[in-house]
């Protein structure tokens, strides 16, 4: 059975069809591509996962179960993580107390054993700067976990962001756009982190990108957004080969 | 517990300014002791005890919650007519003192967090400037509410009205409580100084271990980014309420000394002048900063008291001294000055990255 299974999904704006007949099924542990001209409905498609938007029809099944309509904190504590196209980050805390704030629900003590530090305070804090270090070495930040996350710089950011999403323990992450402003070098460093994700975490990760080097490069499947319908899906080659995707991607 | 305190950097910044609160104690006990302190500057102390711990409060608000509140005056004065009416009806039935203040402080802290917990429902929906006037609404609601309750007692009960206080109907033996515009008179003068210092250390506790603990970067999370936080799970309107009330409490608290502080207790004090001042305090102070906001109050509070004798000129010295010091405080300079000299360097402690509270 598909981790993430979506049918007939659809969204409209006033008069703006923004999604329409949208369907997508994805295996545990795969690593999937959405891609798509400019205002194609992808980051509408990832909202409309995460449950920022409701979807005027369709159903949207994580493992087995509907999550279609829930809020954003319960689909983030059914299995959804997510990053955004423009970095948001918690700005003024620091790059471990972002990933700390992934890692909330997952380490509870309640408010008054925090205020008045009572012994799980200690114990769980504990727990967490260790879970938190251990995320922040994955993604080589583990040097700069004092600093303010405004003070990192923009590639580093980007994996803070990958890593908070992480924190909390997803089965299905989304990535918007996360090459967005890299350069080719860390497009390439980044193409690793994705992997190593994927690999030791057993994460499936669904990701926008418009770097195509980075979608031919590692994702296994794709499926082309245009107009708010699915142009193409299948196997990155096949779909990367297909004339209407060649197209409505790169023109005539 | 103490070694494990020495190693987080953040516990340390707290345990700094609260240990600037108790040296500060400590010395103003010692100078009284001596005989060293005015009678003008003692009777100085309370009030001055009383708008730190506003500051602090509204920092809270402001600072890490992220949301500018400009009704904080209203909780105060909740707080502060909730435990003059407290303290009037105790007295008779507890002897002591000293017990009848502590139950005047909980019910005060604790309706003042009712309150805040009531009001932040419909306000914490709004954002920014929108949520500060509808705080500002709020403030002056409370406040006129409380300026048209009469309230009397005599052996058949209590008797409320908000027209004027012949409508009450007493009998012969009844006492007014709160008479209107003319608020409460004659609560026992029992604020001291000690009970201040403790109240704020409490405070700062509570707050200083809230920031630092899960729920307090909770809050601030959605301080910095409310989508994300959404988005990793965190419930947005259980925390901002959560920080709401909290803040309200510790203003009630403050309205607590305050009334226990005055002869005649009238909600006309309460008005948004109060609340303004407050985030004068805390602006200048640094949002954000605990520690600037305790100095900020205390300087800004006795600087117009010491300048009295230069009477008609005073207020205007007062402004400009806000600008000056408004000015100079994050000047790069300053900045440069405050990180070269901090204490923080006198610690054996590698050089640390960002400002904290």
């Amino acid at each position: 059975m598909a981790l993430l299974d979506v049918q007939n999904l659809g969204i409209s704006f006033g008069g703006l069809r923004a999604v329409d007949g949208f369907n997508l099924s994805i295996e545990k542990g795969q690593l999937y591509g959405l891609i798509g001209p400019n205002g194609a409905g992808k980051t509408t498609i990832f909202n409309l996962l995460t449950g920022v938007y409701k979807p005027n029809e369709g159903i949207i099944k994580l493992d087995g179960t509907d999550i279609t309509g829930q809020r954003t904190i319960d689909i983030n504590k059914s299995g959804v993580a997510r990053t955004f196209q423009n970095i948001r980050l918690f700005k003024d805390l620091s790059v471990l107390d972002n990933v700390k704030v992934g890692l909330h629900n997952n380490h509870h003590y309640n408010t008054f054993e925090g205020l008045f530090r009572l012994p799980k305070y200690f114990k769980i804090e504990k727990e967490m700067n260790e879970k938190a270090m251990e995320l922040l070495k994955v993604f080589d930040l583990d040097k700069e976990a004092d600093y303010l996350a405004s003070n990192l710089p923009y590639g580093k950011q980007r994996k803070l962001e990958i890593a908070r999403a992480l924190a909390t323990d997803p089965k299905l992450l989304l990535l918007d756009e996360p090459a967005a402003g890299m350069n080719p070098n860390e497009t390439k460093e980044l193409m690793d982190t994705i992997r190593f994700v994927r690999d030791n975490f057993e994460m499936t990760i669904l990701l926008i990108e418009h770097d195509m080097k980075l979608v031919s490069g590692i994702c296994e499947k794709l499926t082309v957004l245009n107009f708010g319908k699915v142009l193409c899906q299948g196997d990155t080659t096949t779909v990367l080969n297909d004339p209407e995707v060649i197209k409505a991607y790169l023109g005539e | 517990m103490k070694a494990k305190m020495k190693c987080n950097k953040s516990t340390l910044s707290s345990m700094i300014t609260i240990g600037m609160v108790v040296a500060a104690y400590v010395i103003i006990e010692i100078l009284m002791k001596a005989g060293l302190v005015s009678s003008m500057l003692k009777g100085l102390l309370v009030p001055v005890c009383v708008y730190v711990l506003l500051a602090v409060s509204l920092n809270l608000t402001v600072g890490i919650l992220g949301e500018l509140s400009l009704g904080h005056a209203g909780f105060m004065c909740v707080g502060a007519f909730t435990s003059a009416f407290a303290t009037k009806c105790l007295a008779e039935v507890i002897p002591s003192k000293g017990l009848c203040f502590f139950i005047a402080i909980v019910i005060g802290a604790a309706f003042a967090a009712l309150f805040g917990f009531l009001i932040g429902i419909p306000v914490l929906r709004l954002n920014g400037d929108y949520l500060a006037i509808v705080t500002l609404a709020f403030g002056e609601i409370i406040k006129n509410l409380m300026n048209v309750i009469y309230l009397g007692k005599d052996s058949t009960g209590f008797h409320l009205s908000f027209k004027d206080s012949m409508s009450l109907g007493m009998g012969v033996d009844g006492v007014m409580l709160i008479n209107g515009p003319q608020g409460i008179s004659g609560t026992p003068n029992v604020s001291n100084f000690t009970i201040a210092f403790i109240l704020i250390v409490l405070s700062l506790l509570i707050i200083l271990n809230l920031i630092h603990s899960r729920d307090g970067r909770a809050i601030m999370a959605i301080r910095d980014n409310r989508i994300a936080a959404e988005s990793v799970g965190i419930n947005i309107t259980k925390y901002k309420l959560m920080a709401f009330t909290i803040s309200a409490a510790i203003a009630g608290v403050a309205g607590v000394l305050y009334s226990h502080n005055l002869a005649i207790l009238q909600a006309k004090d309460f008005n948004y002048n109060m609340s303004i001042l407050v985030l004068v305090f805390v602006v200048l102070g640094g949002i954000g900063n605990m520690r600037g906001s305790i100095v900020a109050a205390v300087i800004l509070t006795l600087l117009p008291e010491l300048l009295r004798g230069l009477s008609s000129y005073r207020m205007l010295i007062y402004a400009i001294v806000l600008i000056v010091i408004m000015l100079f405080n994050w000047a790069p300079k300053a900045i440069e000055f405050r990180k070269k000299h901090s204490l923080k360097n006198m610690l054996p402690k590698k050089a640390s990255v960002k400002e904290e509270q």
